[in-house]
C-alpha cells in the first residue's frame, strides 16, 4: 500500500500516540488557564481564562474558575486565538495534484450547481492532520480546478458547484460541514479566456480546449455568447421557481434549477472567480443584473473597482499572496501590496491560499500583506473573523465570544510569524491531535542510527 | 506590439546601477552568519568588503548609507533556479544532453532577475530542466540587473551539470511511463523506470571513462613529446570528462531515499563526487548515506503531496539532514518562491528548531560551499565581496521586507526608488497606450484569410 503514499502502520501508530488528548469525551469542560486572549473582536485581554463547555466559549475572564471535572489547559506566557480559516483550498477533494485518481475537481459539464463538493470531501485526507496544525481550523473547499474531469473539462465549467465551507477534523464530511453549501462557483466567462482558474488563454491547444478565435470581433463574439449563455441559464432557474413556487402541475423535477434557488433568493452567493478589473466590473454587471450575492475570488488586481465593490458591499477573497506581478511592466510586489489596495478602498476581503499545499501557510501569506503595508490587526482579521462574515457564519465562528465554536489556537506568540509554534488546536471544544504523517516521520528517521 | 511596449517599458525601469564606490553602511544590525551578529558597520570599497565592526574607519569620500539599526545580511544565494533563461530549460530529446549548456542561452533581460534581486537575492545556481537522467551544463550568475550575459555570469565559479532521477527523466517522451511505454508509444524515450535511469547514468560515465582513457593516453604521449593523433572530441562526454577530473559539479535532481542512495553508489563505483543533491525531499531517510558521501542537500522547505514522489516530504528535512552533519541549503526552483528565500529559511527554525543562525546560513553561507564559492559570497567578512541585503526587520521573520539590495559593492536594489519608478512607469505606459489610442484611426480590426 506504499505505492499509493498512505502509511497504515504510521497512522495506526499516531492515533495510538496521541490518545491520551485528542478525542475527550464532548461534555467535559475545559479551562485554558491564563492565558493572553486575542479575541479579534476585541482588544488583547492580558492573562484571562477561557472555559468551553459543550463544544462552546461558555466564559473569558480573569475570575473564570474550572468546573469540577474539568480539563485545564496551561496557558501562562500563551496566547490563544480564534482558529483560522482559509477561504479557498480543494481540501478533501485533492490528494495529489499529479495523480488524476486521488483528485475530485473539475467534473464535467458546463452548468453544474448542483454537484455538492460537501459530500466528496475525504476526512481521511492526509492534508486535515496536516493543515490542523498551523492552527487553521476551517477551510471553504471548492469544486472547481483542474482535477478529475481533465484539465479540458474542467476549462469548459462556468458553474462548478457548490463550495462547502467545513472544519479540519472529524470523523465524516457530515461532522465536518460548517455550511454545506456555502457558495456556488462561477467561472466567469472573460475576454479571450475565462477569469480565473481553469481558464487558459494562452495555451489552449495544450489544454485541450477548442482552438482560440482567430480575430478580436469573433473573440467579442465568443465571449458575448457564454455570457448570454450564463444569464439565460439563470432565467431558466428563476421560471422554474416561479413555477415550482406556483405548484405548476407537471412540473418535472430538475436539480440544477433548485441547486440554484438559494442563489435567487439570496441566500446563498455566487463565488465568481475574476482576475482583472474588466472581469471584475463584468461580474458585478452579472449580479446586479441577476439580483445575486457575489464573492469575488482572486483578483489580481483592483484597477478602478475598488468604489464599487465598496458601495455594492462585494466582498473578494484576495491571494496567492506571494505571487508573481502578473506583467513584466507591473510593480514587483503587486501581489503583496493588493490586500492594502483594498484595504485603502474599504473591500471588504479575506484571504485564500488557493492550493491545498499552502494551505498551512495561510498565516503567513496574511503576514506579506503586513510587510508590505496592511495594518496586522487587518490581516489577522482576513483569516478570521472577515471570512466569517463573509461566508455567513460569524455567529458561530471567527472569534474568540462567549456562546461561539470553541475552535481555537494556542500559541507561543504572534500566530502569522512563521517561527511561532502551535501547542493546542481546538476544533469544536475538541483537543486536535497535533500529530500528523510528517511529524511522524521525523521522529522515526530521527532516531535512526 | 504590446510586447514590445512592456520591454520598452522594463528597460525604463532598469535604471543603470551607481558603480561601485566606496560606501559605509552604518547603524545597522549585522547577521554575518559565520561571525556573529553585531550592531555596527560595514565598509567597502572596489566592489569588496573592506571592514567589519562596531565603528568602522570612514574613508573620505564615502557614500554613507544609515541602517537606523535594521538588518544586514549578505545576499541571499539560491542553489536551483531556472531564471535568465531563454526559452525551454529541457533539451529533453535524449536520455544524456550533457551537450548542451545555460550559459549560451542566458536571457539577461528576463525581469525575473529584477524580482528576484528585489527579493534580496544576489546569486544564483542556473540548471538546465529535470527531463534527462544526465541534463545540460549550468552556470552560476549574479543578478547583476542591467549587465549584459557575461556580465551576470559568477566569475570563477565552478560550472555544473544537472543529473535527474526519479518521475522527471522517467516521463519525458513516456507520457504514459510504465506498462504503456513498453507495449508501443512510438515517442518513448529510454528511460521510462529508476531502473533505466540508473542504467543510463552507468552507461554514460561507462563511455566517459573510456573517452578519458584515451584522452589520458594521449595528453602522456603528448607529454613524452611524441605527437600523437588526438582523438575525436566529443561535446557529450567532454562534461562527464569534467566531472570524473572533478572539474565540473554534478547537480542531482531526485526525490526518492532509493533513487537517491542509486545514484550515490553510481556515483562511487565510477569515482567521482555528487556536489549537491537537489530537492531531495527524502534525505532524510538516507542523511547517514548523504553525509559519508559528502554531498550537499539543496531543498524546499515545504513543498508535498504535489506528485507522488513528494508524497514523503516533510517540512523537518531541511532540520533533519542539518541535525545530522550535512551542509544543506532552501533553494526555490521558481521565480516567485525565489523572491523569499529568508523565509523559507525561517522555516527550518518552525520544524525542527534549527538555530537562527543556521537557519539563515541556509540561504547564505551553506548554499555558497555546495556551490564553491564561499570564499567570495555568503558571509559579511573582510575580503568578500559586498553582496549585501537589508532588511526593515529581522530577515527571518514573514513581516520583513527588503530594502536595499548590494552586488559587488553596487546599490543594484532601492525599494524607495523602486516604488517611485514603478509609479513612473505605469504613468509612462498610459501615456503611450493613450498615443497609441489617438494615432490609430477607428477600422475594422484586422482580418486573417481563413484557412
Amino acid at each position: 500500500m506504499k505505492r499509493n503514499g498512505f502509511d497504515f502502520g504510521g497512522l495506526v501508530a499516531g492515533l495510538w500516540l496521541s490518545g491520551a488528548l485528542a478525542w475527550a469525551a464532548a461534555d467535559v469542560p475545559v479551562l485554558i488557564r491564563g492565558v493572553d486572549v486575542y479575541p479579534v473582536t476585541g482588544p488583547a485581554m492580558k492573562s484571562v481564562s477561557v472555559l468551553i463547555e459543550n463544544g462552546k466559549i461558555a466564559d473569558i475572564g480573569a475570575k473564570v474558575a474550572a468546573p469540577k471535572g474539568a480539563r485545564i489547559i496551561e496557558g501562562k506566557g500563551l496566547r490563544v486565538y480564534p482558529g483560522m480559516i482559509d477561504s479557498d483550498t480543494q481540501l478533501g477533494l485533492e490528494e495529489i495534484e499529479a495523480i488524476r485518481e486521488s483528485v475530485d475537481t473539475g467534473e464535467l459539464g458546463e452548468f453544474m450547481p448542483q454537484l455538492r463538493a460537501l459530500a466528496a470531501v475525504n476526512p481521511g485526507s492526509e492534508n486535515f492532520p496536516v493543515v490542523r496544525v498551523n492552527g487553521v481550523t476551517a477551510a471553504m473547499t471548492f469544486p472547481n480546478g483542474a482535477g478529475g474531469g481533465g484539465r479540458g473539462a474542467a476549462a469548459r465549467q462556468v458553474i462548478s458547484g457548490q463550495a462547502a465551507l467545513i472544519h479540519t477534523d472529524g470523523w465524516t464530511w457530515e461532522q465536518m460541514a460548517v455550511l454545506p453549501s456555502a457558495a456556488i462557483a462561477v467561472q466567469f466567462p472573460a475576454l479571450g479566456g475565462r477569469g480565473g482558474r481553469g481558464g487558459n488563454p494562452d495555451f489552449p491547444a495544450l489544454f485541450g480546449e477548442e482552438a482560440a478565435p482567430t480575430t478580436y470581433t469573433q473573440t467579442l463574439r465568443n465571449y458575448q455568447q457564454e455570457v448570454s449563455k450564463l444569464s439565460d441559464f439563470f432565467d431558466e432557474a428563476r421560471r422554474y421557481q416561479k413555477a415550482k413556487a406556483a405548484n405548476e402541475p407537471g412540473l418535472a423535477r430538475n436539480l440544477k434549477y433548485e441547486a440554484l434557488i438559494p442563489v435567487l433568493d439570496r441566500k446563498t452567493p455566487l463565488a465568481i472567480a475574476v482576475s482583472t478589473p474588466k472581469t471584475i466590473h463584468d461580474a458585478i454587471q452579472f449580479a446586479d443584473k441577476q439580483n445575486v450575492k457575489v464573492v469575488l475570488l482572486q483578483p489580481r488586481e483592483l484597477g478602478n473597482e475598488g468604489g464599487e465593490l465598496k458601495a455594492k458591499n462585494i466582498p473578494v477573497i484576495l491571494g496567492k499572496v506571494l505571487a508573481l506581478p502578473h506583467g513584466e511592466d507591473d510593480a514587483y510586489d503587486q501581489a503583496f501590496t493588493l490586500p492594502l489596495e483594498c484595504y485603502k478602498a474599504g473591500v471588504k476581503f479575506a484571504f485564500g491560499t488557493f492550493d491545498n499545499q499552502f494551505v498551512r501557510n495561510l498565516p503567513y501569506q496574511a503576514a506579506t500583506a503586513v510587510a508590505f503595508g496592511l495594518p496586522q490587526e487587518e490581516a489577522l482579521k482576513a483569516i478570521t473573523i472577515y471570512p466569517a462574515e463573509i461566508w455567513g457564519v460569524s455567529d458561530q465562528i471567527g472569534s474568540i465570544e462567549k456562546g461561539k465554536l470553541a475552535d481555537l489556537v494556542v500559541t507561543t506568540g504572534d500566530i502569522l510569524e512563521i517561527q511561532t509554534q502551535v501547542k493546542h488546536v481546538l476544533i469544536k471544544g475538541q483537543d486536535v491531535d497535533l500529530t500528523n504523517k510528517q511529524t511522524r516521520l521525523y521522529e522515526k528517521y530521527l532516531a535512526r542510527p | 506590439m504590446r510586447k514590445l511596449l512592456s520591454i520598452a517599458l522594463a528597460a525604463l525601469a532598469a535604471l543603470v546601477p551607481m558603480a561601485a564606490q566606496t560606501i559605509v553602511i552604518e547603524n545597522a544590525t549585522i547577521m554575518t552568519v559565520t561571525k556573529g551578529t553585531l550592531k555596527g558597520a560595514v565598509a567597502m570599497k572596489d566592489g569588496k568588503i573592506t571592514e567589519v565592526g562596531e565603528k568602522v574607519m570612514v574613508p573620505q569620500g564615502a557614500t554613507i548609507i544609515d541602517a537606523g539599526g535594521e538588518y544586514l545580511i549578505p545576499g541571499i544565494i539560491d542553489c536551483h533556479s531556472h531564471i535568465a533563461v531563454d526559452g525551454g530549460v529541457n533539451e529533453g530529446s535524449v536520455s544524456v544532453s550533457s551537450m548542451v549548456d545555460i550559459k549560451d542561452v542566458i536571457n539577461p533581460e528576463d525581469i525575473s532577475i529584477y524580482r528576484a534581486l528585489a527579493g534580496g537575492v544576489t546569486t544564483a545556481n542556473i540548471l538546465h530542466g529535470s527531463a534527462n537522467a544526465i541534463g545540460g551544463k549550468t552556470i552560476v550568475l549574479k543578478m547583476r540587473w542591467g549587465k549584459d550575459a557575461q556580465g551576470l555570469i559568477f566569475e570563477g565559479a565552478l560550472p555544473g551539470i544537472k543529473f535527474a532521477l526519479g518521475e522527471n527523466p522517467k516521463r519525458a517522451g513516456n507520457p504514459q511511463g510504465g506498462r504503456g511505454a513498453a507495449a508501443a508509444a512510438v515517442s518513448a524515450r529510454y528511460p521510462a523506470t529508476r531502473m533505466g535511469v540508473e542504467d543510463v547514468i552507468r552507461e554514460a560515465f561507462n563511455q566517459a571513462k573510456a573517452y578519458k582513457a584515451e584522452w589520458d593516453a594521449y595528453d602522456a604521449k603528448v607529454a613524452h613529446g611524441e605527437h600523437p593523433i588526438p582523438p575525436r572530441k566529443d561535446l557529450k562526454l567532454e562534461a562527464l570528462k569534467e566531472v570524473l577530473e572533478g572539474k565540473r559539479y554534478v547537480h542531482a535532481h531526485c526525490y526518492r531515499s532509493d533513487e537517491i542512495l542509486m545514484l550515490l553508489r553510481v556515483a562511487d563505483d565510477y569515482g567521482f563526487k555528487i556536489r549537491t543533491l537537489q530537492h531531495v525531499l527524502e534525505g532524510y531517510k538516507v542523511a547517514p548515506e548523504i553525509l559519508a558521501h559528502g554531498a550537499g542537500a539543496s531543498t524546499f522547505s515545504d513543498w508535498w503531496a504535489y506528485k507522488i514522489e513528494a508524497i514523503d516530504a516533510i517540512p523537518y528535512n531541511a532540520a533533519l539532514m542539518q541535525k545530522k552533519g550535512i551542509v544543506v541549503s532552501m533553494n526555490s526552483d521558481d521565480a516567485e518562491l525565489m523572491r523569499h528565500l529568508n523565509t523559507e529559511a525561517g522555516k527550518a527554525m518552525k520544524y525542527g528548531g534549527v538555530s537562527e543562525n543556521d537557519a539563515l546560513a541556509m540561504v547564505t553561507i551553506n548554499p555558497a560551499k555546495q556551490l564553491g564559492i564561499d570564499n567570495r559570497v555568503g558571509s559579511i567578512e573582510v575580503g568578500k565581496d559586498a553582496d549585501l541585503v537589508l532588511y526593515d526587520k529581522h530577515p527571518l521573520s514573514d513581516y520583513a521586507k527588503v530594502e536595499k539590495v548590494l552586488i559587488d559593492g553596487t546599490v543594484y536594489f532601492d525599494r524607495d526608488k523602486a516604488v517611485s519608478e514603478a509609479k513612473a512607469t505605469a504613468a509612462e505606459k498610459q501615456k503611450l497606450l493613450d498615443k497609441i489610442k489617438q494615432s490609430q484611426p477607428r477600422q475594422q480590426p484586422a482580418r486573417r484569410p481563413n484557412g
